[in-house]
This record gives structure tokens, sequence and C-alpha cells, in this order.
């Protein structure tokens, strides 16, 4: 990582300066004046050499995958495989038009189409629809796919989602967006949920509910097969929320514990990339009794051929959510991926994150840290508290995260759950090797080592990165979005 | 096995650390009638080379066809040294930018893309993108209902001459949250919007009326007027347009006396690729005064503890992960990776380079219209000036035309037969700067053959 | 210990509500929610005219990483907000009693007063939300 800043772009502009060779010459063009641009937009004006450049600079000052461990509690930070990435890129993929003729598509539908045929079979779902963009939009189609299946039995009171309390922000947000309101449920001191509490708001107004499973708390729900059943003698349906399924991926299936939808984090379990936020990919996966609300299109097959299948084939469909089919590019590296792993290699997912979190979980223990849960088993993912530390030391959890930066690992996730206080929660994925999970540990032990000789010098972390501590405040108070907004420069 | 690297010796010392005899052991929490018993539909696993094999047949088997189709999605070229920079690990394993210190690159790269979207648009601040054009028009239509207060209705008006996707997908997506939309017809002849309809309207509740510049038939809408006659009638105004278009024509921040509210588009033709209709991204830019009824990530300039300059999530109390049922709208990202080709892509072509490349589109699709028109039975369905798509009438069923294109290897338009049926058998062609004049000869004459032929054969 | 002061009123939600000589009702929020909310960067205060119902949503303040409903302790009408917040609202933080207050309503039915908090009970409130 480069520790040197680099100006913006628009610092290395002159004007009349232009990457002459990417761009075709002659024509003008003869524009109404009435619809006349009248003024250049402020682009850069730079060389080839000088946008590359900058933007290399850029690409340095970044903690990624591929440079750092990541361990980033809930999203699924594992190594993203070249070659998914190259075989997606291959010319004849990147330059089809998604409306293209299927006579000249069969390739790439073929793809697509096992590909819905595997992550069936992975999840223990009946149909399989690919076209939401990412796992909030994937939580929308499940979420519109409960209410359209209330509606078609014209049980039109039901318009509640359950949510636990440790549910990502986008549950309730999903809920929101879906016309639902929300009803959230405490969970229990060891992490399970608070049956009690279910079987209070469960009634003739629930619509469904929402469950991650492991939980964000790290843990694996026992008592599912339990919920599902109240939920569903209710007359509610269970939502999956996939971002935990690289915790149990080929070992138990969402479909067998009872769920009717669920939504799956292409750029998680199945390893496409973050790519700094996206794109990300959320496929869905629904049982018998919301097949016919599935999001369009989706890929069909008739003998031999490959087709899309529309409104015309599925005429209860929630609709369209993208302009064309969703994240197409990022699905071929889901299905190179899934190719690649195999049968065998998809328990193996679940196995070695299982191992490398409770590996790293008991290191962690034995050194003098606190697990959030310490009597249960880690998922592939844990939480450990900083409390005691923020409270005899006043070093917080953020502290902490800050501090591993300078010791060149990015920070787990912090502050979320919001249930427990003071909260790392930590996921290593099943692709790093052992000397990485030990040097986090001793990394970790370094910083309380720290923190009890000189607290102050972990409360100022991070020191050897291109920025210190940045003044949230500031941005958010005086807010500067583009260059040039506020006469600074 | 793949992608783990763990060693036999290794995995006994992490079991014996655990104090778990297996690694099933790791398991024992999941009741054991859940466990999976098979994966039936998943094959054998392929290895790095079988799996190349087998990609390079999937894509030869579609080739690459000769593309006159647009509709939402335009092929431009794209240089060397755009996907070169994106596909970086530091770029393209990177997650969203939480850990501010740790994402420079990505949090600055994302502020000099809101700056140039901005000022592409003529508005005053960007968004760090959506997914792609589509949903960032519902996400837009969402925001307007909750950024004007005073209109009760949720009423959206739109033309018909929106790209009917972009519709349907803001239908699917506002479902649940009772707004309406009023559809207006196009002029015949024309295949801009009846302004007449628009005016049938004055003195109802509305909330936004939406234009797209140029529309789905490739035409210029009379932005001004439209845009004017919303404001008088206390509607806001969406635009939704192409932003390659914007480098010859005039931004929607400078449409009638105000200039619009919000603006929203695909970024695709800037640096992305076909690529089957993903991934793209949307862009929204708006006024400053509807700044925290915007959806998405939002970049921000500041300072850190020295007082050096840094870049930081701005404005997050609007979101997910802070406001849950009450935040703005459900979106976690952005199309961090498409955004970074977009913005080395504008930094490298510049607004010189984006107004040629847009001159030189426009030029060949003139080109292109002049050959088709010359077949007899072809012509064009609109007079008016027009960007770089035209929607021609044939004497014949497109289907069959575009299926006989496919054969030689064209995909020469899209069939509007079923969305405008009054169009007859209408057709949507594209042709941007990649298609040279030996391409248009091409289709031409192709398109003769195929046209005199069916006719004959219908005789 | 956060300030508390005795002549207000308050709700189990934070807000404070001070009954001005003309039979008006100011409203706040308590130096305790300040405090826990941290550095405010905006505050959206309800428009003038408005008409609010007990314990619904009225105002909104948000700090970098936390964003709270303000509820109104009474109904009534919103009668006059403080526009001042819109620049500065770091006068909640500094003087969430004085400066800071948020807006003031007519209250429509003076009965709800009695069911407020005194700052005896709000004190017990704060101080087992410590715990």
């Amino acid at each position: 990582m480069s520790h040197i800043s680099e100006p913006l772009i628009f610092k290395h502009s002159r004007t009349g300066r232009s990457a002459v060779g990417q761009y075709p010459q002659g024509a003008t063009a003869q524009v109404p004046e009435k619809f006349r641009r009248r003024k250049r937009a402020a682009l850069p004006e730079v060389s080839e050499l000088q946008a590359v450049r900058h933007f290399t600079r850029l690409s340095q000052l970044n903690f990624s995958i591929d440079t750092h461990f990541y361990p980033l509690g809930s999203c699924t930070m594992k190594y993203n495989p070249r070659a998914c990435n190259a075989f997606a890129m291959l010319p004849e993929f990147l330059g089809r038009h998604p409306l293209a003729p299927d006579s000249v598509s069969q390739g790439f539908l073929a793809c697509l189409y096992e590909l819905q045929e595997m992550l069936k079979d992975v999840t223990g779902m009946k149909g399989v629809s690919l076209t939401p963009m990412a796992g909030a939009q994937g939580e929308f189609a499940g979420v519109a796919m409960i209410r359209a299946y209330h509606k078609a039995r014209n049980d039109l009171e039901r318009t509640e989602i359950i949510v636990p309390d440790a549910a990502h922000g986008t549950n309730p947000a999903t809920a929101t967006m879906c016309g639902c309101t929300v009803v959230e449920i405490p969970s229990l001191p060891n992490g399970d949920i608070d049956i009690d509490a279910l079987k209070g708001a469960l009634g003739p107004k629930t619509a469904g509910i929402m469950l991650t499973n492991p939980s964000t708390l790290g843990v694996f729900e026992r008592r599912i097969q339990e919920v599902a059943k109240l939920v569903h003698d209710a007359g509610g349906l269970l939502y999956y929320d996939g971002a935990n399924l690289n915790a149990i991926l080929g070992k138990v299936r969402p479909g067998d514990m009872g769920f009717d939808v669920i939504h799956m984090n292409l750029h998680k379990t199945f390893s496409t990339p973050h790519g700094g936020g996206g794109p990300g990919s959320g496929a869905v996966g629904v049982g018998q009794r919301l097949l016919p609300f599935l999001p369009i299109p989706t890929v069909g097959k008739d003998g031999d051929n490959y087709r899309w299948l529309d409104e015309k084939d599925v005429p209860q469909t929630i609709g369209r959510l993208s302009a064309f089919m969703g994240n197409a590019g990022v699905l071929l590296r889901a299905y190179v991926y899934m190719r690649m792993l195999g049968r065998e290699g998809m328990h193996r997912v679940a196995e070695f994150s299982a191992l490398n979190a409770n590996y790293l979980l008991a290191r962690l223990k034995k050194a003098g840290f606190d697990a959030a849960y310490p009597e249960r088993r880690a998922s592939h993912e844990f939480i450990i508290t900083m409390k005691r530390q923020a409270k005899e030391l006043g070093v917080n959890a953020m502290d902490f995260a800050k501090r591993l930066l300078d010791y060149g690992y990015h920070a787990p996730t912090t502050y979320f759950p919001l249930l427990v206080p003071e909260c790392l929660l930590i996921e290593p994925t099943e692709t790093e090797a052992k000397e990485e999970l030990d040097g986090f540990v001793d990394a970790l032990i370094a910083i309380q080592a720290e923190a009890e000789q000189d607290a102050a010098k972990v409360k100022g972390a991070p020191y050897t990165l291109p920025v210190r501590r940045l003044d949230d405040v500031r941005a958010a108070k005086q807010l500067d979005l583009t260059y040039g907004m506020r006469s600074t420069e | 096995m793949p992608f783990i690297p763990h060693t036999e010796t290794e995995i006994s010392e992490m079991l014996a650390a655990i104090g778990a005899p297996s690694i099933d052991a790791l398991f024992d929490e999941i009741p054991a009638a859940l466990r999976i018993k098979s994966l039936a539909a998943i094959p054998d696993a392929l290895s790095e080379m079988e799996v190349g094999r087998l990609m390079q047949a999937r894509a030869s088997q579609d080739g690459r066809p000769l593309n006159f189709l647009g509709a939402g999605a335009y092929e431009h070229h794209i240089p060397a040294a755009v996907w070169a920079i994106v596909t970086r690990g530091e770029f393209y394993s990177a997650y969203t930018p939480y850990q501010a210190e740790a994402s420079q690159g990505t949090l600055q790269l994302l502020y000099e893309y809101q700056s140039m979207m901005s000022s592409l648009t003529g508005m005053e601040v960007s968004n760090a993108s959506l997914y792609d054009g589509a949903s960032a028009l519902a996400e837009a239509c969402l925001m307007a209902v909750r950024a004007h207060r005073k209109s009760k209705s949720a009423r959206i008006v739109v033309p018909s001459t929106l790209n009917p996707t972009y519709l349907s997908v803001s239908r699917a997506v506002v479902e649940g949250q009772n707004l309406s939309f009023t559809v207006l017809p196009y002029e015949s002849g024309k295949g801009t919007l009846q302004f007449s309809t628009l005016e049938a309207l004055k003195g109802e509740d509305l909330t936004a009326v939406v234009i797209q510049q140029p529309n789905f038939f490739g035409q210029m809408e009379d932005v001004d007027a439209i845009t004017d006659w919303a404001h008088a009638n206390n509607a806001l105004v969406i635009a939704v347009v192409n932003p390659l278009s914007l480098a010859l024509f005039k931004p929607p921040g400078e449409w009638g006396t105000k200039g619009v509210d919000i603006v929203v588009g695909d970024g695709q033709p800037f640096g992305v690729p076909l690529s089957s209709g993903g991934p793209y991204f949307g862009f929204m830019t708006t006024r400053m005064e509807h700044v925290r009824q915007m959806p998405g990530r939002i970049i921000g300039r500041t300072v850190d503890l020295d007082g050096k300059q840094g870049f930081t999530l701005t404005l997050q109390a609007r979101e997910q992960h802070i406001r849950r049922s009450k935040a703005t709208s459900n979106i976690c990202t952005n199309q961090g990776l498409l955004v970074t080709a977009a913005t080395i892509h504008m930094s490298l072509l510049g607004a010189a380079g984006l107004e040629s490349v847009a001159a030189t589109s426009q030029r060949q699709t003139s080109k292109l219209i002049e050959k088709l028109t010359r077949i007899p039975g072809v012509k064009l369905a609109f007079d008016g000036y027009r960007f770089h798509e035209a929607v021609l009438q044939l004497p014949v069923k497109v289907r069959e035309v575009l299926d006989a294109l496919a054969e030689r290897n064209i995909v020469g338009g899209l069939d509007l037969s079923n969305l405008y049926p009054e169009l007859g058998n209408a057709l949507l062609v594209c042709a941007t700067e990649t298609r040279t004049d030996a391409d248009l000869d091409t289709y031409a004459i192709a398109l003769t053959d195929i046209v005199t032929g069916v006719v004959e054969r219908n005789r | 210990m956060s300030n508390i002061p005795a002549d207000l009123k308050y709700l189990d939600s934070h807000e404070w509500a001070r009954v001005e000589s003309d039979g008006t009702v100011t409203i706040g929020i308590s130096d305790h929610a300040q405090g826990a909310l941290g550095d405010l960067v905006f505050v959206e205060v309800p428009e003038v005219g408005k008409s609010l119902s007990k314990g619904g949503a009225a105002a909104v303040v948000e700090s970098v990483k936390a964003a709270s409903d303000v509820y109104s302790p009474l109904s009534g009408e919103v009668i006059a907000a403080n526009d001042a917040l819109s620049g500065s609202p770091e006068l909640v933080n500094s003087d969430p009693y004085g400066a800071g207050w948020l807006f003031k309503i007519k209250p429509s039915n003076n009965g709800e007063l009695q069911q407020l908090l005194d700052a005896k009970a709000y004190e017990k409130v704060v101080a087992d939300a410590a715990h």
C-alpha cells in the first residue's frame, strides 16, 4: 500500500490536453440551438499516461483481498479466483447485446440455466431467478413475492414482517419498501431466537419472517424447525437472508430447514468480486408456493433449446427488477466458480470456513479476549466484545479496528450487530491459510499490550495509512461532494 | 482442494486448538435430520483448463455478430487502459469503503466520479451510483415523493416514449408504496410527447413528470417546454438521459427556466461492455436541496486529524444500516467497479473525446438510415432531430427479418411490434462509432436481400 | 450525570416540554439524549401549521453514526420551529434546553400534560438506561 496522497485528477488537467488516440476524429454534430450544450462539462483534460498513473496510484491507496487479510464479518471476503474473471470476460460474452436473439445466445443461456439448476440444488429450492442485482434487491424480490402470494390468495391483511433484533438493517428497510410494517423480536442471551416472543408476534397479520441462519450473531439457530412450523401454522412464510450462506454451503439447505424463499449473495458465497462496493448479485430461490411469482426473466429449456421466460410464461410474476438480465457478467463468474468447486468443493466451503472461524475464536479466547457467545460453536464467523477494554482501558472496538490497519490487517466489522456492545464481527473465510490467521491473532495480542501500556497510542491509530482518522462530523456538516463545490481550490 | 490452502498437518493442529475431534464436529449444533444427503445436480469439479475450454466453447457458440441494436445498451469503444486498471486487485477485490483510511483510493475515485457526473448533467450533487438506469428511475420516483412534500398524490407522469422496460421496472419496485403512473401518448409522425395531453392535466396534483432525452425512439423531446410546464404546475421533473448524449446536448440542469430536479440514467456507454445487460450502473444527480432524500452512497471530502485532505462516506444517517425501516432505500451498495470504469473512461476521453464519440455515432446512424431507407418499402417512422437511434418501418414482419439477419451473423435491431403495435412492422436500429461504413453496407445489403426475398415469397 | 432541569416535563424517549406563560409548549431533546447521540450534523424540524399527535414522530436528529426520531410529547399544532438549527445543529449539543429547542406547539389537549414524566421520574429513566 502506498502512503503518498494523490491529488485529484482535476489538478492534472490542462486545457487542450487529451488522449486523442482513444476516440474517432473528424465528426462534428450539427445540433439545433435549442438542444445544444453551450459549455463543455468540466471533465479532466489529461494524457493517457497521466490517467493511467493517477488511477493506478489511487488503487494503491486501497486495502483489498488481493493485498490484505480482510476478515470483515458478514461480508465473506474470500479469494475471487482470477479464472472466473478471465472466462466471464471472453470477448464474445462482453460483446453480446442483452436483447440479441436467442439463436445467437445459446452458449450464454446454457451457463445461466445450469447456474439456476446448481443454485436450486445447493439451497433446496424449486426455482431460481438470477435477475436481482444485489443482496438488497434479492431481499426486495423475496418480500415482494411473499406479498404477492398473500394477495393472490386474497389474504390482504397480512402486512407484518417479523425481524429479529439482530438482523441487518436491510431487512427492515426492505419490508418498508414493500409496504409492510416491521415487528421486531428479541434474541435470547445464548443467541437463539426468543420463541415466546415469536409466538406473541405471530398472528393473522403475519406476512412472514426474515431470518439469517446462522444469525448475524455468528451462531446457528438450533430451533429452526420449530420456528418454521410456528410461522407456517400462523399462515406466514419464511424468508432466508443468504448473508451467511457460506457457513452452511454443502452442509444444510435452507429449503430443508423450511424456508420458502431465499436470496443468495453471489458476491459472498460464490466469490464474485465486491468491486469496492459492487456489483453484487442477489439471486433468489423459492419453494413450490412462490414459484408463480419469481421475477423475470429466467432461463427455460425446451428440448435442447434455451430461451428466456417472461410475462407470458410467468403471468403472476412480481415483474422486472432490471432493464435486462441483472448483473449478467457477475452470474458468469459465479457459474465458473461453482464449476471449479464441483460437488466435493461445495461441502468444503462450509467446512473450512467453520474450521478457520473456530480456530481463530479458540486462539483469541485463549489469548484473553471475550467471546460474545463463549459457549457456542462459531459458524463461519463470530463476535468478540471489547466492552471490558473500553471500560478498563478506554480503548474501544473502533480503536482496535483502526490499529489493526497499521498492522496490515483490514478491520473486522465493527459495531454490528448492534445488540453486542463494542463488538468485532470476524469472518476469516475458507481461503485464508493458517499462518495468516496466526498473524492476525498476534496483531490483536500486540494491540492489547499497547492498549494496556499506552492507550493514547491505540486511540490515535492509524498512523501508517494515507490518512489518519477523518473528521466525519465536518464531512456531514460542511458538505463537499464535488470538486469546486467549496471555493477552497 | 481448489482455493483452500490447508495441509493435513495444519488441519490437525487447528482442530487440536479448537478441541474438536473432526471438522464434522464443528457442525454439531445443526440438527442431524437437516444435514445434506447429496448434491445430485452439481457436477464434478473442473480444473481451470477444463472450465476454460468449456467457457470458450460456449462463447464461440454465440460468436460475435455485427450489432445494430441499442435500446438502452450501446456498443462503444473502450480504451484498453480502462479495464486493465479496473481489474487491478486493489479495485476488483476491495469492498465498500467502510474503513475510510484503508479505502482512500475507492473513495477519492468516487468523489471524482460525483464531480464529473454533476458537471455533465448540470446538477449540484451526485450519488456514488445505483444498480442500473431502470432501477435508478424507480428510486428517483420514490425520491420525488419524499422530496415533494406538498404533493399528496404520489402520481408520476411518464410519456410512452420512455423506455418501456424502465417503466416496468419502476412499477415493480414501487408496487408496495401506493405510487401511480399516468402514461401519456406520443404524437404520431413525430415520436415525441403529445404536449396537449400533458396540458390536459393542468391543475391536477402531480408529484413528478418524467422526460427521457433522447427518448426511446431516439427522437428529441421539447424538454424546455415540458420542464417549464411541470414546474408551473408544481410538479418536480425527473430527466432520464444517455450520459454520452450530454456531450452534445443541453444538460438537464439547464432545461427550461429552472432546470430539472432529479437526473437519472444508465452509465453503460462510459467504459462498460454490453456484457449481456450487466453489470452496468445507474447514476443519479440532483439539486443540493434534495440531497438528504437521495438514496445510495454519497462520498464527501473532509480532513483527517492532522488537517490533511481525505474522503469518507457521508450522510449515512439516510441509509439502511442506521435508519433501518425508515431508510431512504434498502440499497447498500453501489456499482463500484463499473463506476471505476466510467471514471477512467471519462478521464481518458475528456469532454472533447465524448463529443467526438457522440457526433460520430450520430453520423453513422444517419448514414445507416440513409442506406436502409433506400430499400423499397423501408421508411422512417418519425421526422425530426435524433441522436443515434431511429425507428424504421418495414414492409414485412420484423421478427422474420431479424431471424434471417441473425443467420447472417447480424443483430439487426429491436422488434417494436409488440411494444408499440400501432407502429406496424417497426424496428429500432442504432449505429455507434464502432460501426464502419463497410459494416453499414453489410447491413444494407443483407436487409435488401431479406426484405426483397420475403416480399417476393409473399407475392 | 446529565442536566435535568426540575421545571420541565419529559418523555421516556428523552424529549422535554416546557409550558410557556402564554400556554404554548416548547419542545426539545434532553441533555442525556444529545450526549448519547454525539455531535449532531442535521436536524429536521416540523413545518409550522402541521398538526401533531401525542407520541407521533415530529422531528429527526442525526449524528454521524445515528439518526433518531423525536416524538411529540403532546397533541397540537406546530406554531414555530427553530430554523437556526438548519445551519447550526450543534446548538442542540451545546444548549439543549435553550437555543437548541426544536419546535413549539399550541396544545389541543391540556390533559395530556399530566401524563408526562416530571424531572425526578425522568432522572430514574436515565439512571436505569445506564445499566
